[in-house]
């Protein structure tokens, strides 16, 4: 199956033993999307490299942003002025929402609901709208630099947020609506892919994906980043860790995310939004790892520093690759069609995982 | 299965559900744009097609000549070619190329631009059938792209 195949969500191939209709044996196949980033950045200047961080996730281009000037900033020990933390959150919460529509949108789609894909992506064009205002591009958003944001974000963009925030909830149960109770939806999806949490922690499953599985894990509440210790929201769990719960959880998380954006509309301090940091940027020698929590699950950076102005090493942890891993434990045994449910559940992206 | 759940089965609930949702939608207004046949508003900051700004009163370039554009851009596609007035001890702008069929429009070029003369600005409609033309010297960065419109 695959790479070119419409249910794959990129550039996968599956390596499928079958016996009729069963899968007996997979195999992931990678790589078809490696850009070699990792290695380009090593010749880049520091305040070089967020354009490229945008492009390992490119549906989440915001929290990978986030995840690596935070990883800067850690290293060279820069405070973030309070207003820049708090759009930090509120953009990433947004950036979330886009990451989880899509993932809604498409994954219905693969099942055979052609509707919610339609207003899923109704309401992701909102949020790439304000990221358009905000940052000037829709996808690939270069929304942060290293000690705060570019600019401010323009005036009026904040009333269009709270808007949203108005009725997104309603759109939700929308979805929620055409989906959670429909007969095929639960067919389709119930007892399908299942892990249990000792398996979905020791393939190292992160995000909703672990989440599913009843392990209450999140890297915005284990290790706070930006704003996230000041905002209260919960963190939703399966209990049985099929494709099912892992869809409730991630709906739940729309609703939570909601919330933090309008706990950060209501909260947005005044003042700078860029801390002073020199023109050329020299973390002093070292290493650093920091982790966020993307949409997708953990996302980890370890900067190696030279104190030169270029990173001697930088890896990325991307939460996709590992949540792949654990692909033939969730689709052996099951029938051809579960596998295309499987890959949508998983959420994601090969452009992350390849790099 | 519970009555319920069998009642629920039997009178189809669940589509009808999802009827309620859909159905309205056909009375409500569409919210697709109609991109080429209306033209596409983008907001002031966006970052489309580059920009050499001149000044608007003499007609002069604002460019002079620093280079930190070209150093500031990630990929290197801007050229600047320059030379040293002899009299006057500053940069004179002798070129400028811009290889806007690389650029990933992150606008670090603009932001290190000291004269504002450099800037990304909101066009977008510039596709080209030969990647040759997508090399901008100054002439063409300071007229812009030219924009053909969709007709019918
Ligand atoms: S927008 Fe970015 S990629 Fe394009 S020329 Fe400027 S710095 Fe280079
Ligand atoms: S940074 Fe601005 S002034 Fe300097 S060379 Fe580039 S366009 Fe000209």
């Amino acid at each position: 199956m695959g790479p070119q195949h419409p249910a794959t969500h990129g550039v996968l191939r599956l390596k499928l033993v079958l016996d009729g209709e069963k899968v007996l044996d997979c195999e992931a196949v990678i790589g078809y999307l490696h850009r070699g980033i990792e290695k380009v950045v090593e010749s880049q200047d520091y305040q070089q490299i967020p354009p490229h961080m945008d492009r390992i996730d490119y549906t989440a281009a915001v929290s990978n942003v986030l995840g690596y000037v935070e990883a800067v900033e850690k290293l060279m020990g820069v405070t973030v002025p309070p207003r820049a933390q708090y759009l930090r959150t509120l953009m990433t919460e947004l950036n979330r929402l886009a990451s989880h529509l899509i993932w809604l949108g498409t994954h219905a789609l693969d099942i055979g609901a052609m509707t919610v894909f339609l207003y899923a992506f109704r309401e992701r064009e909102e949020i790439l709208k304000v990221f358009e205002a905000c940052f000037g591009a829709r996808l690939t958003t270069h929304a942060f630099r290293i000690g705060g944001l570019a600019e401010d974000i323009p005036p009026g963009v904040l009333d269009k947020v709270r808007e949203f925030t108005d009725y997104f909830p309603k759109r939700v149960a929308e979805y929620e609506q055409l989906l959670t109770g429909n007969r095929i939806w639960m067919n389709r999806t119930i007892g399908v892919g299942c892990i249990s949490a000792e398996d979905a922690i020791s393939f190292g499953l992160t995000g909703p994906s672990l989440r599913g599985s009843g392990v209450r894990w999140d890297m915005r509440r284990a290790k706070p980043y930006a704003a996230y210790a000041d905002m209260d929201f919960e963190i939703p769990i399966g209990k049985n860790g099929d494709t099912f719960d892992r869809y409730l959880v991630r709906m739940e998380e729309m609703r939570q995310s909601n919330r933090i954006i309008r706990q950060a509309l209501d909260r947005l301090p005044d003042g700078p939004v860029r801390a002073k940091v020199p023109k050329v940027i020299k973390p002093p020698a070292g290493e650093i790892y920091h982790a966020i929590e993307a949409p997708k699950g953990v996302l980890g950076y370890y900067i190696v520093s030279d104190g030169s102005s270029k990173p001697h090493r930088l890896r990325v942890r991307p939460p996709s690759y590992f949540n792949l891993a654990a692909i033939k434990k969730m689709i052996v045994g099951s029938l051809v069609a579960d596998v295309v449910a499987v890959i949508g559940t998983l959420d994601i992206v090969l452009g992350e995982i390849d790099r | 299965m519970t009555l319920r759940q069998l009642l629920r089965k039997v009178f189809l609930i669940d589509f009808l559900e999802g009827f309620a949702i859909t159905g309205p939608y056909t009375f409500k207004k569409v919210y697709t744009e109609q991109y080429p046949k209306v033209p596409a508003k983008v907001p002031p900051r966006f970052h489309g097609a580059p920009r050499l700004n001149v000044d608007p009163e003499t007609g002069k370039t604002l460019c002079i000549a620093c280079d930190l554009c070209a150093q500031a851009c990630p990929i290197g596609l801007i050229e600047v070619q320059r030379e040293r007035n002899a009299e006057t001890k500053r940069w004179e702008l002798k070129g400028y190329t811009y290889n806007a069929a690389r650029c990933m429009f992150c606008n670090l070029c603009a932001e290190a631009c000291p004269t504002n003369a450099l800037e990304l600005s909101q066009t977008f409609e510039y596709a080209v059938y030969d990647m040759k033309e997508l090399y901008w010297d100054k002439a063409a960065l300071e007229k812009g792209p030219t924009v053909v419109r969709f007709t019918k």
